[in-house]
């Protein structure tokens, strides 16, 4: 029971830390993509930058400006990491190998943040700051952007097809969002211990003769809107459990608090965009609902320690660090999977099998407990759209979504972005489970080896990064498998969402007759909920059974 | 056709709003935060370093090591560190677990052998070895080990630095870190800190 309480009790201090938080950043998120004065410095910016701030997208133009902003994204970040080497700060690293770079390239820019390399063995400071930590900042604005333009889609009366300005939703995501709150973390990060400097590794004489070397680096700046941005890339190897990124059981708390902070907001924000705060509500629910039954099952599977090196050594402390214990490190685990973070404070791969599985399971949520920066929120919305479309098959009646008439094409985008992920995931997990080359990266063989792959493919399809960190995936056939995962795991359901997005804002809104599903009441908190584990059960527990369930069952 | 030549279009904009951000998020704000940490917490952005007496210090010609890592402790007179899978053993340039599975027979071995040397090397029954004795921390960089597997440490160091036990075990109990606000993380012992301790008290400092 001692042990409990301590359990319970970060977990209050999380809520309440989230409770004062999300709704005052809510607010402030939909005044930030719906408010249509800028700023001055905004202004001076679009005026330097070239763009026309006022123009109102249509959702294919909207599409195409995510699509080349990340392009040239990948090719910035590619070019970097191929020439490191000629760069200054580089510390004396080569630069990445061609199939590296790709993924890594592909790995941030899609908020993936996965990592086949160890940062502190591969990547100069230069690198850092202006390839990695750019990409955090401008890939969770791209997040946040599209669900702010399908929340639009859904208010608007008669858009025709438009649904905002992408330049302006990235520009005000970062200076208005995302920037402000980074600052005030990486303060406060720093008076906490996190390592911030631009030092390069040198060598300390131990207390007992030995030498050890001293890793610095831009740690706390980076470190902050890993966290905020769900993205999750860490500065060192051991990512979070590194005590120079996460020193302490409160920088600990600060990283989960910061991890959910956004997507939570973003739920209350649809509310105020849609000018109805009881449909952010309901969505915010099913994500609760989702987090907090994972965090349960992760937190006991953790503590409970099944398995037979957590019952021979006495609890499941392998890949954990003493000053988060299992409780700390449970939480963590789960809302780095819950939202699409994939940053990490003990490794998955030693979790126990159901607490892996769990974690497994959270990625394949499509992760909308409470999910990435934005995409959470898209990803939530379009299964809300899916479940209403359920709803009315079941009584016969045209289905409507806050007004808008769920329609054949309607429903194919639909279907089209919750087929997209699985489709991808499924099909690389076939490809690397069969290929000589994808077996030779598993650390262990049997089910937990499967279990390695399996999460591989989901963490890189669903763009979460974490990893079953056994595999040994930073060989030319992972990288270019992973990569086109998180390629398409990442744009695929991206155009789906704007697409929909696009003929939402063309419908005018049918007034709610006696027969409409309201969206806000819990019956459908608990349809919506219900779907969402329905459609992941569905699709993933023929693999689920392999892997995680043939191993706890064993 | 034309859906491509939006694209090109899009992507320069796109290279233009790309090279505003780097200057911005990529250098202004990262060195900013460099300068602000550089003036308000010198000790802890240079990676909070500790000399052989226990005092603070950025030079790291003077640190035997930094509180927040964990170092391999070859001095078989102090107390020792949790098992270590980052490189040799505490290697900061391979931080990282073993990321051995709950199942996996390499692991399962691992914990046999090492409850047989800490048992031995502390004269104790392999049951009252700690779980945190026997496993690899997650960055294999722990600084900290549990208060039992410090209690546990606790005679030995005395036996060997001639020191009573109780003066050791009073020690342990002074570099004992509870949970944060009551609730947040474990009970815990820095073994750097822990063994510079030691050491002054047995007049090795």
């Amino acid at each position: 029971m001692s042990e409990l309480l301590p359990a319970l009790g970060q977990v209050a201090v999380l809520v309440l830390l989230l409770a004062l938080t999300v709704p005052l950043l809510g607010r402030h998120l939909a005044r930030t993509y719906t408010s249509e004065s800028h700023t001055r410095l905004e202004r001076g910016a679009y005026r330097a930058l070239r763009l026309d701030p006022d123009a109102d997208q249509h959702w294919r133009t909207y599409a195409l400006s995510v699509l080349g902003f990340s392009l040239v994204g990948l090719l910035v970040l590619y070019a970097l990491g191929r020439l490191q080497h000629l760069l200054p700060l580089s510390l004396g690293f080569d630069g990445l190998p061609a199939d590296g770079a790709w993924n890594t390239a592909v790995s941030f820019v899609t908020n993936t943040n996965w990592q086949w390399y160890s940062g502190e063995a591969a990547l100069g400071h230069l690198v850092q700051m202006t390839g990695l930590t750019v990409q955090n900042f401008v890939s969770a604005a791209v997040g946040m952007a599209v669900a702010a333009a399908f929340a639009r889609g859904l208010a608007r009366t008669h858009g025709a097809g438009r649904v905002g300005n992408f330049w302006v939703d990235v520009v005000r995501g970062v200076l208005r969002v995302l920037l402000p709150i980074a600052v005030v973390g990486a303060v406060v990060l720093v008076l906490l211990g996190v390592v911030q400097n631009l030092a390069a590794p040198r060598l300390l004489e131990t207390l007992s003769g030995g030498s050890q070397s001293l890793t610095g680096g831009p740690v706390a700046s980076q470190e902050v809107i890993k966290q905020l941005g769900t993205n999750g890339g860490g500065f060192y190897n051991a990512n979070s459990a590194h005590p120079f990124e996460n020193p302490t059981p409160l920088t600990n708390i600060l990283a989960i608090f910061l991890m959910l902070l956004v997507p939570f907001a973003m739920a209350w924000a649809f509310g105020h965009i849609v000018k109805d705060r009881r449909q952010g509500v309901a969505v915010l629910s099913v994500m609760a609902i989702l987090l907090v039954v994972s965090v349960t099952l992760l937190t006991w599977a953790e503590m409970a320690g099944p398995g037979s090196a957590p019952a021979l050594a006495g609890g499941a402390l392998e890949g954990k660090e003493t000053r988060f214990g299992t409780a700390g490190s449970a939480l963590f685990g789960a809302a780095t999977t819950g939202t699409s973070t994939g940053a990490v404070n003990s490794t998955h791969d030693s979790f126990t099998a159901p607490g892996g599985g769990v974690a497994l399971f959270n990625m394949m949520l499509g992760e909308i407990a409470p999910g990435g920066v934005g995409s959470g929120l898209y990803g939530m919305l379009m299964l809300a759209v899916l479940t209403v479309f359920l709803s009315g098959l079941m009584v016969g009646r045209t289905p409507e979504y806050l007004g808008k008439k769920i329609g054949q094409r309607e429903i194919v985008l639909v279907a089209a972005y919750v087929l997209a992920t699985p489709v991808v995931l499924l099909t690389a997990l076939a490809v690397a489970v069969t290929a000589p080359a994808g077996v030779a990266g598993l650390q262990e063989s049997g089910p937990h080896g499967f279990s390695e792959a399996l999460y591989a493919v989901t963490s890189a399809s669903n763009n979460n990064g974490s990893a079953f960190g056994g595999l040994t995936s930073g060989t030319p056939f992972w990288n270019t498998l992973l990569g086109l995962c998180m390629l398409l795991g990442r744009f695929v359901p991206i155009i789906a969402v704007l697409a929909l997005a696009g003929r939402f804002s063309s419908q005018r809104p049918l007034p709610p007759g006696p027969g409409t599903l309201s969206t806000h009441r819990p019956l459908f908190v608990v349809l919506l909920t219900g779907v969402a584990l329905v459609v992941v059960g569905l699709t993933y527990v023929p693999v689920l059974t392999l892997g995680p369930i043939v191993e706890s069952l064993s | 056709m034309k859906d491509l030549h939006d694209l090109f279009r899009q992507s320069l904009a796109g290279l233009r709003v790309l090279v505003v951000a780097t200057l911005l998020l990529g250098l202004a704000y990262p060195l900013a935060v460099t300068g602000f940490a550089a003036v308000a917490a010198p000790w802890r952005s240079e990676g909070s370093l500790v000399t052989a007496d226990g005092s603070r210090t950025t030079d790291p010609d003077q640190a035997v090591g930094s509180e927040l890592l964990g170092q391999s402790v070859t001095d078989e007179t102090l107390f020792q560190p949790r098992p270590s899978a980052a490189g040799d053993g505490y290697d900061p340039l391979s931080s990282y677990g073993s990321n051995l599975g709950p199942e996996s027979p390499e692991l399962l071995a691992a914990i046999t052998e090492r409850q047989a040397v800490v048992a031995e090397r502390e004269g104790v029954e392999v049951a009252d070895v700690p779980p945190d004795a026997v496993t690899a921390s997650g960055s294999g960089l722990d600084p900290d080990i549990s208060v039992a597997y410090a209690e546990l440490q606790a005679p030995r160091v005395a036996a060997a630095n001639d020191l009573p036990e109780d003066e050791v075990d009073a020690l342990v109990v002074a570099h004992t870190e509870g949970r944060t606000l009551g609730v947040l993380g474990e009970p815990r012992v820095n073994v750097l800190l822990l063994n510079v301790a030691v050491r002054e008290a047995a007049g090795r400092g």
